[in-house]
């Protein structure tokens, strides 16, 4: 913990150090002070706090549709071994296809708004969180489930009480996973797909017009403070909700 | 599956499962096919002209792609404008990654020290969007390949790195000690007991920084660059030519599936002492 301070202060001071020492031009990579500033500016001031919000809510909706995709189809391709081969080839030709390069198309299909950032998100986010379960779901003990099988437990009642709980690690890795790359891609949306709201549209007004390098750094910088807050608070969730399933497989 | 086996009945039983292995991929191509009949009919039916016919986006592939003489495979000279600077840059930035992460994950991996002061600084910066910096990369470097480079290996470079370290990290004992007990020399000790044993953890950082690398790729295209898919992409966009976005967004499809299948095969062969052991690849992007 306290090596963990030390490193990222350094880390600052280095930042720090670089912007100020001239090997770059103080407008192109500005010193970490001035990013800090400028973020404190941003977030006292009326409108940043609205952008900052937009994204976050945007975010865990576009994550939100992907597990509510990515579970249940998981579930399903991982309890009939016919399907999961079957749909394989498809699976593989799709997953491939990088979101950004839909954005164009989705916002002509959805507009610039929420909708088609949801859909790029969910469109991106969902394969980790599929493969997870899938993989999850074929390490369940056997035993278990011909247990509750023979209890008198439906199909779906073993795949609900016996598989799913058991998978559970390996689902929840897959969401850091999701929530990581849905975060990206909802600025990414933001910068290149229009709109009004975001973090990724304030960058954007930084990065084509004003040209201030501090606020587009601010904002990375915002970013990847959500994105580290999201992961901390999976892995605890991890840690308390799953205690059953810690002792293996559940740190990858 | 018993101890004993009659040589017969094993041999039977591979018959078998080679058989059934034909079926199944038999069975993937035909629902492929199957889904594509699909698309083409509802389109078709929908007529709708944000979503052209699948017979549609294959003509323009052809057209733009495909026209070549048969010296060239086909190929038209455009692939050598849109294809190949893009293949480049995502196989280079992702190789440049690759190596870098590995080194530099299994380091920290194996050091708790260093592991102390640097995971969340590392777990900070894999948070930061990558997009969000490129306009902080594109006046450090300029416009250009060394950008495009550099903004796919910052961006890919996370997933390998953490992955190695993480394997690295979890050595099982039992061989951390039989290492110590032989005094293995300390190369043998990294390149025999440590990489091995983080392999398969790599492997899977390394799918998750392959399907990352095309999509900064593309990102990295539509800014700054007059060549690649993604250059492609925005003049399709530009002139409201749904065809032609489509079929970039096929071409990319099958780019990816291609390399993908390329490093599952690489894979298969290099963990196959892995598979062996414990039964399937451990883990997937």
């Amino acid at each position: 913990m306290v090596r963990g301070v030390i490193g990222v202060a350094a880390f600052l001071v280095v930042g720090e150090i670089v912007g100020r020492v001239g090997i770059v031009a103080r407008n192109y990579l500005p010193p970490t002070s001035d990013v800090v500033l400028a973020l404190w500016r941003m977030l006292t001031e009326q409108g940043f706090g609205t952008h900052v919000l937009s994204t976050t809510g945007n975010w865990l909706l576009g994550l939100g549709t992907a597990v509510a995709i990515g579970v249940p189809l998981g579930l399903l391709l991982g309890s009939v071994p016919m399907l999961n081969e079957v749909s394989r080839l498809i699976v593989e030709f799709l997953r491939p296809i990088p979101s950004v390069a839909l954005i164009p198309l989705a916002v002509l299909v959805f507009g610039s708004g929420t909708e088609m950032r949801v859909f790029i998100m969910a469109f991106a986010a969902v394969w980790p969180i599929l493969f997870n379960t899938i993989y999850g779901l074929m390490e369940v003990d056997p035993l278990a489930k011909e247990t509750a099988r023979s209890y008198g437990s439906s199909r779906l009642g073993v795949v609900l009480r016996v598989s799913l709980p058991s998978a559970a690690p390996f689902v929840l890795t897959g969401i850091r996973m999701a929530a990581a790359i849905a975060l990206i891609l909802e600025v990414t949306a933001e910068l290149f797909g229009g709109g009004a709201s975001g973090i990724g549209t304030v960058i954007g007004v930084a990065m084509f017009g004003s040209g201030e390098k501090d606020v587009v750094l601010a904002g990375a910088m915002m970013t990847g403070v959500i994105g580290l807050a999201a992961n901390l608070a999976l892995e605890y969730a991890g840690r308390r909700g799953l205690v059953w399933a810690h002792q293996e497989g559940g740190s990858r | 599956m018993t101890i004993l086996q009659r040589p017969t009945a094993r041999l039977r039983q591979t018959r078998l499962l080679s058989r059934s292995r034909w079926a199944s991929f038999l069975a993937r191509w035909a629902v492929l096919a199957g889904m594509i009949a699909l698309w083409e009919y509802v389109t078709k039916r929908a007529d709708d002209p944000f979503f052209p016919r699948p017979s549609v986006i294959a003509e323009v592939i052809q057209e733009r792609w495909l026209s070549g003489p048969a010296s060239h495979l086909f190929l038209s000279s455009n692939v050598s404008k849109d294809v190949v600077p893009s293949l480049t840059r995502v196989l280079g930035g992702w190789g440049i990654a690759a190596v870098l992460g590995i080194t530099v994950g299994v380091a920290i991996g194996r050091s708790d020290r260093l592991h102390d002061y640097l995971a969340p600084v590392l777990h900070f910066l894999r948070a930061v969007p990558p997009p969000a910096l490129l306009p902080v990369f594109i006046v450090l470097i300029g416009l250009g390949s060394s950008m495009q480079l550099s903004l796919i290996v910052f961006g890919v470079v996370w997933p390998v790195l953490l992955n190695a370290a993480d394997g690295a990290r979890s050595v099982p004992l039992t061989q951390v000690e039989t290492a110590r007990v032989f005094r293995v020399s300390r190369i043998r000790w990294l390149l025999g007991v440590v990489l091995p044993s983080a392999s398969p953890k790599i492997f899977a950082g390394l799918r998750i920084s392959l399907s990352l690398s095309l999509i900064l790729m593309v990102i990295s295209e539509q800014v700054g660059s007059s060549f690649g898919l993604g250059r492609t992409l925005v003049d399709a966009q530009r002139d409201f030519s749904l065809r032609g976005m489509w079929a970039v967004i096929v071409i990319l499809g099958v780019l990816g599936y291609l390399l993908n299948a390329a490093l599952v095969a690489v894979e298969r062969r290099v963990l196959r002492w892995h598979l062996g052991a414990s039964g399937q690849l451990s883990d997937t992007g």
